[in-house]
């Protein structure tokens, strides 16, 4: 398994845990928490193949890197603040319907 | 395969873990930092310096904290969760599963063909800074533009009145 | 060939007017007894009349030489052919229309006493007139059609009158016996009819030439062979000679005769002794140029027909007379003596021709018909009681009925000289021993002589000779016949009938005596009249060879009969009822025998009748069984598809339909589950269709 390969499975495993947190837990801030960390995920992945990759002196992943974590707090911002209004409507943060869905 | 290597994802994995898992938001928030953390060192390690702290600081100094505030202001009236998991999360687990399984797949299908790079690429600030302001000029400016956009909605959105009335144009 | 005179154009009067007066009655209630009795009598008067007519422009006609003459017209259509009818004025049809209408008109006027205690007069004489004309449609028809038609209704009122008390389970079954018998010789007719007009093409008698008895026709019909190297006109002629021999209770279809002494007495007198039972004889009589058409090679012996005529006539003479030694009903005897004395009838025309056999029916009618009407007037004066053994000394109690009554029976046994019986029979006899082929049916006939004079004598004894004798329960014997005519009268002994009763009987007497004067050898009227030869009196009739001993043998043979008549019965008087009848003392066994008719009516019932009954019997199961499970398993099978297609319908089409609703809206719901506006799940499936395109795409590559 060359270092590559490594990094690349581990960010998977991140991308996957993020992901079951995102379609598993109930609240809505989880679900953020989760997309955070499938982003994160992705950015080991592009840091990995930038160190690993053929041509690190074009800096594309680190600069991906930096981009997508502005967009990721920009993002959590908004989707909190959405969060957060919703909230205050329905004074719950939970995904899941309480009865069954409507025929 | 190194041992910081293993040590490192170890904790990572733990911390994300963790965050997923744990029934207190706050307590998922921390695990959230240390991945956070575990995250920032491997950056390091992987010689993308500016990125690690950059991540650090972003991450865990905004985002984090930004997700604690949020939890606190949703604290008043709502008590701990019930049930922390959707009442088929084994599915959604599962999904994730296939995902790891088929990305895992596709990793290891294509692993001969993956490029090897031995050396650390030296990197330093000037060169991001230099790249930001000549190759990255346009993404730079967009991003400007969209933290500008965030700013001003997020604070539209939580400016609305607690007793339903909004400010602002409907 | 002079113009049709007016009466043999309207010769369908004679037989309509009685139908039409039956008609009338019909339609009468039984209170206008009166009328009904004066409709038919009056209708049977003026039938009389124009008889008289006919009679005698058949007597001018014979003057100039002509034998007969016809009255024919076109009836029916069938394609290009026609189907004619037609009226025939003959010799032999003028004699018998007046002997038809005389006798009936005695018979009506005697049934108006017999049957006037009996509360459905008005009936008995609808039917007594539906019968008269449908007897004299039989005498006048030139075709065998019509003939056949008025035979058959001959029969339902021979029927009808036979049931007229159809409470009485006896008559009921002697009415269908009788019907059923002459049915059986009424096929042998049909058949002969249709194949008579298969092979001429015509029914008409006399038809200028070209009807199916005139020698063209006759000869046709002798060209060709059948079965049994019979000539087709012999086949012909024996087939309806069956319908004739059922007619006319000959051997072997005699049965019914006896029974249907069931019905009233005028009904016995008029039917079953003068007219119907002489419709056979009469057809033979008619059909005589086929019965007698010889091929022209064997010219000198008689046709087949012929012989089976003559054979099966002796032996029902013989036949019936041994019988009637046996019985002791007075009717029954009589009714023996009938069923013998129409086989005379046969053995004349078979042997002797047309005018021997017309000669004997006619004195017949008479004096039997005297006698049945005398028994009549016994039974009317026994108040019901049949048997002679109950009866007896009636000589002093009912004179003027002893004395016609005698006249009767002295006629009838043929005694010399006197009677026209005598003058009859003999010609009979006298052809008889002239034929070629046997002398047995002589032989027959004499001894059925002898027989005949000693039954009537023995009759004569037990009824009118001795003291009279009454049966301790002589009204309970006959009383359960509820409609006898004698209910009525009180107990009082035997008495004299009332004189609409009488004067009938003298009428008949009178003619019993005087009408063989008409035959006898020195004045062969009747013959010549028949036959066509001249005629003149003159003792030289008697000088034909043979017939002297023939004479003097019959009678001594009857003399001889009666001799041991009153040896038997009459030395030594009756004492009473419950003796035994010396015959039967001295020879017990072939009395049973005789006095069970031979026991024929045993051997039908063991064989035809048990046939018929489990030919029946199988069909009924057959019907119920097999047509009939037919049409229930067809039924079952409709009602099987119906329930099938049914059950198709609910089940399958309807569930399917049904079910196919279900699937679309239960798929519809499946699908609106999906958009419930739950992100997480919007979230999985795209996960999931990630990885679905991944796997595809890395699939491909890794082939």
């Amino acid at each position: 398994m060359t270092p590559l390969t490594s990094y690349l499975l581990l960010s998977a495993f991140l991308f996957s845990i993020g992901l079951a947190g995102a379609l598993s837990r109930r609240s809505s801030i989880m679900v953020l928490i989760g997309i955070e960390i499938m982003l994160n995920a992705a950015n080991l992945n592009f840091i990995a193949f930038w160190r690993f990759g053929p041509a690190p002196t074009a800096l594309t992943g680190v600069m991906f890197t930096i981009f997508s974590i502005a967009v990721a707090a920009a993002e959590a911002a908004v989707g909190l603040s959405i969060i957060l209004a919703v909230y205050r409507r329905t004074r719950s943060t939970d995904l899941e319907p309480t009865e069954a869905p409507h025929r | 395969m190194t041992l910081v290597f293993l040590i490192l994802a170890a904790i990572t994995i733990l911390g994300l873990g963790a965050a997923m898992s744990l029934r207190n938001p706050v307590h998922c928030v921390v695990g959230l930092t240390i991945g956070f953390l575990g995250l920032a060192a491997l950056y390091l390690q992987l010689g993308a310096q500016f990125v690690g702290l950059t991540q650090v600081l972003v991450y865990v100094g905004a985002v984090a904290i930004l997700i604690i505030f949020a939890i606190m202001m949703m604290r008043s009236s709502e008590s701990p969760e019930q049930q922390p998991y959707s009442r088929s999360w084994r599915v959604g687990v599962a999904i994730a599963f296939a995902v790891y399984c088929v990305l895992g797949w596709a990793v290891h299908f294509g692993a001969h063909t993956l490029p090897t790079q031995a050396a650390t690429p030296e990197l330093s600030v000037q060169q991001i800074g230099d790249a930001l302001l000549h190759r990255f000029v346009l993404p730079l400016e967009i991003i400007a533009v969209l933290l500008t956009a965030a700013l001003i909605g997020a604070g539209v959105l939580a400016l609305q009145d607690p007793a339903g009335e909004v400010r602002g144009p409907r | 060939m002079p113009p049709t005179a007016w009466i043999v154009r309207n010769l369908w009067l004679i037989p309509a007017l009685p139908v039409l007066a039956a008609g009338c009655i019909a339609l009468l209630t039984q209170k206008r007894r009166a009328l009904a009795a004066g409709l038919a009598i009056g209708s049977m008067f003026v039938s009389f009349l124009l008889a008289i007519c006919a009679f005698s422009h058949m007597m001018l006609l014979r003057s100039q030489g002509i034998y007969h003459q016809v009255f024919n017209f076109h009836w029916l259509q069938f394609g290009h052919q026609w189907l004619s009818l037609g009226w025939l004025l003959d010799p032999i049809t003028a004699l018998m229309l007046l002997m038809v209408t005389f006798v009936g008109l005695l018979i009506f006027i005697f049934s108006v006493g017999y049957m006037s205690h009996d509360e459905n007069f008005t009936r008995f004489f609808c039917f007594l007139a539906l019968f008269a004309g449908a007897m004299l449609g039989v005498l006048i028809a030139n075709n065998l059609l019509l003939l056949f038609m008025c035979w058959e209704v001959v029969g339902l009122t021979s029927y009808l009158l036979i049931g007229f008390w159809f409470t009485n389970p006896n008559a009921a079954a002697a009415a269908k016996k009788a019907f059923i018998v002459t049915r059986i010789g009424d096929l042998g007719f049909l058949l002969g009819m249709v194949w008579l007009y298969a092979q001429s093409g015509t029914l008409l008698f006399y038809d200028g030439g070209a009807g199916a008895i005139e020698p063209k026709a006759i000869a046709t019909l002798l060209s060709h062979n059948t079965i049994w190297g019979l000539t087709v006109a012999s086949a012909i002629a024996l087939l309806i000679f069956c319908g004739a021999a059922g007619k006319s209770g000959q051997v072997p279809l005699h049965v019914w005769l006896p029974d249907a002494m069931e019905g009233p007495t005028p009904v016995s007198a008029l039917i079953h002794a003068a007219t119907m039972v002489a419709a056979g004889v009469f057809l033979v009589a008619r059909m005589y140029p086929l019965m007698s058409a010889q091929i022209s090679a064997l010219a000198s012996t008689p046709s087949v027909a012929l012989q089976v005529v003559t054979w099966v006539g002796a032996v029902t003479a013989l036949f019936g007379a041994l019988i009637a030694v046996a019985q002791f009903d007075i009717k029954r005897i009589l009714a023996y003596s009938t069923i013998s004395q129409l086989g005379y009838m046969m053995m004349g025309l078979g042997a002797g021709g047309v005018a021997v056999g017309m000669f004997h029916l006619l004195t017949h009618a008479f004096f039997k018909a005297l006698l049945f009407l005398g028994a009549g007037s016994i039974i009317h004066g026994c108040s019901g009681e049949q048997d002679i053994r109950f009866m007896g000394g009636l000589r002093k109690r009912m004179p003027i009925t002893f004395a016609t009554y005698t006249a009767g029976m002295l006629a009838l046994c043929g005694f010399p000289l006197l009677f026209s019986g005598f003058w009859s029979k003999d010609e009979i006899l006298f052809s008889a021993h002239s034929w070629e082929i046997s002398q047995i049916p002589f032989y027959m006939g004499a001894f059925a002589a002898l027989l005949t004079a000693f039954y009537m004598t023995r009759q004569m004894f037990y009824v009118f000779a001795g003291t009279h004798r009454t049966a301790p329960h002589s009204h309970e014997a006959h009383v359960e016949d509820a409609s006898s005519p004698s209910l009525h009268h009180p107990p009082a002994g035997p008495h004299e009938s009332p004189s609409v009763m009488l004067v009938p009987l003298v009428l008949l007497a009178t003619f019993a005596v005087f009408l063989g004067f008409f035959g006898t050898p020195a004045w062969p009227w009747l013959q010549s009249f028949i036959e066509g030869a001249p005629v003149s009196f003159s003792l030289s009739g008697f000088s034909t060879p043979g017939l002297i001993a023939v004479m003097l043998s019959s009678s001594a043979i009857v003399l001889t009969g009666l001799t041991l008549g009153w040896w038997v019965y009459g030395r030594k008087a009756i004492s009473d009822s419950s003796a035994h009848d010396p015959l039967a003392q001295a020879q017990p066994a072939i009395f049973a025998t005789l006095a069970n008719a031979f026991y024929v009516d045993a051997f039908y019932r063991a064989t035809f009748v048990r046939a018929a009954n489990v030919l029946a019997a199988l069909s009924a199961w057959f019907d119920r069984w097999v047509w009939n499970g037919v049409v229930q398993a067809v039924s079952m099978l409709v009602l099987g598809f119906g329930h099938f297609d049914s059950f198709l319908d609910t089940h399958l089409v309807n569930t399917t339909f049904d079910e196919g609703c279900r699937g679309v809206s239960g798929s519809a719901r499946l699908l609106a589950r999906l958009q419930n506006g739950r992100v997480q799940l919007y979230l999985r499936y795209v996960a999931a269709a990630c990885i679905l395109f991944v796997v595809l795409l890395l699939w491909r590559a890794t082939r």
